[in-house]
């Protein structure tokens, strides 16, 4: 059993009520939260007692909650997905803050993540850009392939599901002073362009995804590094560098 | 042109700039009278880049580096700020990322603001402004004639002179600190086996040049005081 004791908490949480209303931070008292509990945990413990105050609970983004499906986002204390590190804030835990915190809680702040509703933000700037390159045309039909019919080296198949580890969330977006995509958009290309099967689009893949990506209005990258350091799966920088060549060399040839 | 295409300009005008500063820093390194004689040496290296045809020609392209590289920085900055219309009430970038990456446009403005003043008071001065005193020089007979361009340098007698080198000199350092290893990862020539070499490299490179520059100008002053 823990030896913690149980937190009473200060939120100050961004309420919207939809895309086109103005928003402000507005002040909560949650009790009792049991420092084993989760961040999403303790937010549901604060929604039900609204509920039961007929009051309107604060809407935020979640599904999975197992750190796997890239649904849940929310800016605390600071950063994109809280304090710790390489966890969604589905997997950050009340035990990371103090009793009589004051928790701040944001939503993803870009424009080219418009705010919904309070802590919500619209993601789909990110499947615009994948539906801009981010696939491989394999024909469906026949029989299915054997996984190991093309030869590909370890260390290439390796670092390809490093960077498709990315479950894009947004966090580099959220956690980048300039509000660039760049890491998201890095890992979908170099997912493809390490792999036999991905070179065959390598070219249009990465001119596509970097100019949708640049329509979205998103920032330009500074190369500071902070999406690396809050990914919940680690995404390293290597990939903007990969993605940079990858671009140089559809722009020269 | 894309957010690519411009940090590739950035990164290469960047570099190139480097190149430029260091031999800056070389020439100026003529004044100390660590090999030869200073003045001598030094008025030999300005007659040099003041004359060489090669020199009057990069003149422009340097021109016009600094201009591409300043120009797009304050478009970046602008556009960057453009894309986060809301800010955070709490944000903590100190937890993901240094300072000198996040003050480039600080750390740049400085020095440009130094560079107006070091032009005025140097470039402008040999180039557009009255011609200086000659001296002459006598080696193995033969009588050369030089512009005493070493005597712009009792500028550094004045003490909030030299001050004001030294603080442009510590902003540039910031600035190449993240500078240098940036340009590498913008031109894609990074991953986790290279980059903290070049991380490494640019940390020195930076503190040489802000060491270097500020240690000159100290110089100067100290031999004015005779």
């Amino acid at each position: 059993m823990s030896e913690k004791r149980d937190m009473d908490l200060t939120l100050k949480i961004w309420r919207q009520k939809d895309a086109k209303s103005a928003g402000k931070l507005e002040t909560f008292q949650v009790k009792n939260i049991s420092p084993d509990s989760s961040f999403l945990e303790m937010m549901d413990v604060l929604n039900e007692d609204l509920v039961a105050q007929n009051q309107e609970p604060v809407a935020f983004d979640h599904d999975c909650r197992e750190g796997i499906c890239g649904t849940c986002s929310l800016h605390i204390q600071g950063e994109a997905h809280g304090p710790d590190r390489a966890v969604t804030t589905c997997q950050l835990h009340m035990r990371k803050f103090k009793h009589g915190e004051t928790i701040h809680i944001e939503p993803w702040r870009a424009k080219a993540f418009p705010v919904i509703k309070d802590l919500i933000v619209d993601r789909s700037a990110f499947d615009r850009i994948q539906q801009a390159g981010g696939f491989v045309s394999i024909p469906t039909s026949g029989n299915t392939q054997d996984a190991n019919a093309i030869p590909i080296p370890k260390d290439d198949a390796d670092t390809a599901f490093d960077s498709a580890t990315c479950i894009g969330c947004g966090a580099c977006v959220a956690s980048c002073k300039n509000a660039s995509a760049m890491l998201f958009v890095a890992a979908k290309v170099s997912q493809f362009a390490l792999l036999p099967q991905g070179k065959v689009e390598a070219k249009r893949r990465v001119l596509h995804m970097v100019k949708q990506m640049d329509e979205e209005g998103f920032g330009n990258c500074t190369n500071t590094g902070a999406c690396e350091v809050e990914c919940p799966k680690e995404i390293s920088l290597e990939n903007i560098a990969r993605m940079n060549r990858e671009y140089l060399n559809a722009s020269i040839k | 042109m894309t957010s690519l295409a411009r940090k590739f300009v950035m990164a290469l005008s960047g570099l190139f700039l480097i190149t430029f500063i260091t031999i800056h820093l070389l020439i100026n390194s003529f004044s100390l009278g660590l090999w030869w004689d200073g003045e001598q040496l030094f008025n030999q290296g300005s007659h040099f880049m003041a004359t060489n045809p090669l020199i009057q020609i990069m003149q422009y392209i340097l021109a016009a580096g600094f201009i591409i590289h300043i120009a797009l920085g304050i478009i970046l900055t602008l556009k960057n700020k453009a894309a986060r219309p809301t800010k955070y009430a709490v944000n903590k970038p100190s937890a993901n990322s240094t300072m000198s990456s996040r003050s480039m446009i600080v750390t740049g403005l400085l020095v440009m603001a130094f560079i107006f003043l070091h032009m005025k008071d140097f470039f402008i001065k040999l180039k557009f402004g009255d011609p200086l005193p000659h001296v002459n020089y006598t080696h193995e007979g033969v009588v050369e004639s030089l512009q005493n361009d070493f005597s712009l340098l009792d500028l550094f007698a004045n003490p909030l002179y030299v001050a004001i080198y030294v603080l442009a000199f510590i902003a540039l350092g910031i600035h190449l600190n993240h500078g240098f290893q940036s340009a590498f990862q913008s031109l894609g020539a990074a991953d986790k086996k290279i980059t903290p070499t070049i991380k490494m490299a640019g940390k020195a490179f930076s503190i040489f040049i802000a060491v270097g520059f500020s240690a000159i100008a100290i110089f100067h002053y100290i031999n004015s005081l005779g």
